[in-house]
């Protein structure tokens, strides 16, 4: 452990929940310009490692008889592109929906997936490169899943003007879902309001959530596994339990991801 | 000394309210996701063909209902380790 950072649970805590934060610009600490430099490499290098084998595999694709490659590849699309299609019929979802489904479940599947590796281990060998902080898991930072959220939410809105144009998209804001009455403009306003406000709230909570407990419940554990004999043996059983869970809910959560994303682009295209 | 009976204080309520999260939470989470696994195998009992596609829909709703739940165990993990209601005492 670092020697500046004194062995007790919080402290343990604290120094595993720290962002390798970089300042660009502004002294204040948490300032906007406030990068965390270990989530913004770990997921773009995440992102071009996963997208980039799926490009690689598409660009060697043939329509024979497909190697164990494409096999897999054709898996994940195909298993995207049933779900998009129950979802989406507002017309062709090949060119927009459909690959921004697919990116958003492999990448969000990637990032999660961080969390399988033992953050122990991982931290011993960053510190060989001279690495003394290094939160693993991108998706564990509340910035990563408002970013993907707020993403989605700009995509929300910038379909329903498309749609409907940008007329149209006030009238909407305007008189649904209670009727065109002008008095009832003030509570369909607020009702809309809310609905753009919960959405990407939601969206992007229930990721990091998920993953942020996941991380704070494991490193729970591990303190208990240190404190004594029982509490080691325990600490296993309840370990194996809660990570065969936190597999699920890995996978789990990027799928629900997934499905919202192409649920509110639906809903964007609808017309009331 | 009136310190310490501060701190004892604020982290007597703390941890109530923590537990209040957590369990209400919890609470919450298990009736809703009981009530809705009943119906899917009611409804799977009654259709056994749709069975596929509604396991698909339950793991997606299962997700969305423990929403709220998880990130009140996000709040109450944050009040655990890093209580911001600490801030008030002087040193």
């Amino acid at each position: 452990m670092a020697a500046e950072q004194e062995l007790t649970p919080t402290g343990y805590i604290t120094h595993h929940l720290t962002f390798n934060a970089e300042r660009i610009g502004g002294e204040a600490a948490g300032g906007f310009w406030t990068l965390h430099v270990d989530t913004l490499v770990t997921s773009v290098i995440l992102g071009a490692l996963s997208l980039g084998v799926l490009w690689w595999i598409a660009r060697g694709a043939t329509s024979g008889v497909p190697n164990r490659r494409q096999a897999f590849a054709e898996l994940a699309f195909d298993f995207i592109d049933e779900q998009v299609k129950s979802i989406f019929t507002h017309g062709n979802r090949h060119p927009f929906i459909a690959p921004v489904a697919l990116t958003v479940f492999v990448w969000v599947l990637m990032m999660n997936a961080m969390d399988f590796l033992p953050l122990d281990w991982v931290a011993g060998a960053l510190r060989l490169i001279g690495l003394h902080e290094w939160r693993l898991v991108p998706t564990a930072d509340v910035n990563t899943t408002f970013a993907l959220a707020l993403s989605v939410w700009l995509l929300m809105i910038y379909f329903s003007v498309k749609v409907k144009g940008l007329g149209g998209w006030i009238h909407e804001l305007f008189c649904a879902p209670f009727g065109s009455n002008p008095l009832a403009w003030p509570a369909n306003l607020l009702f809309n309001l809310v609905e753009y406000v919960s959405k990407p709230l939601s969206h992007s909570l229930r990721l990091y959530g998920n993953m942020y407990a996941g991380e704070i419940i494991f490193i729970l554990l591990w303190i208990w596994a240190a404190t004594s004999l029982t509490g080691t043996a325990f600490a296993t059983l309840l370990g194996v339990g809660w990570a065969i869970f936190h597999i699920l809910i890995v996978v789990l959560q990027a799928f629900i991801f997934m499905m919202l994303t192409v649920v509110y682009l639906a809903m964007a295209h609808e017309h009331h | 000394m009136e310190n310490l009976q501060l701190l004892a204080m604020i982290q007597a309520y703390t941890g109530i309210g923590i537990g209040l999260m957590i369990g209400l939470g919890a609470a919450g989470a298990c009736i809703g996701v009981g009530i809705m696994c009943s119906r899917f195998l009611e409804g799977a009992a009654r259709q056994p063909e749709l069975m596929p596609q509604l396991q698909v829909k339950v793991f997606l709703l299962l997700g969305l209902i423990d929403a709220s739940f998880i990130i009140g165990v996000g709040l109450a993990m944050l009040f655990a380790f890093g209580n911001p209601l600490l801030a008030v005492i002087p040193g």
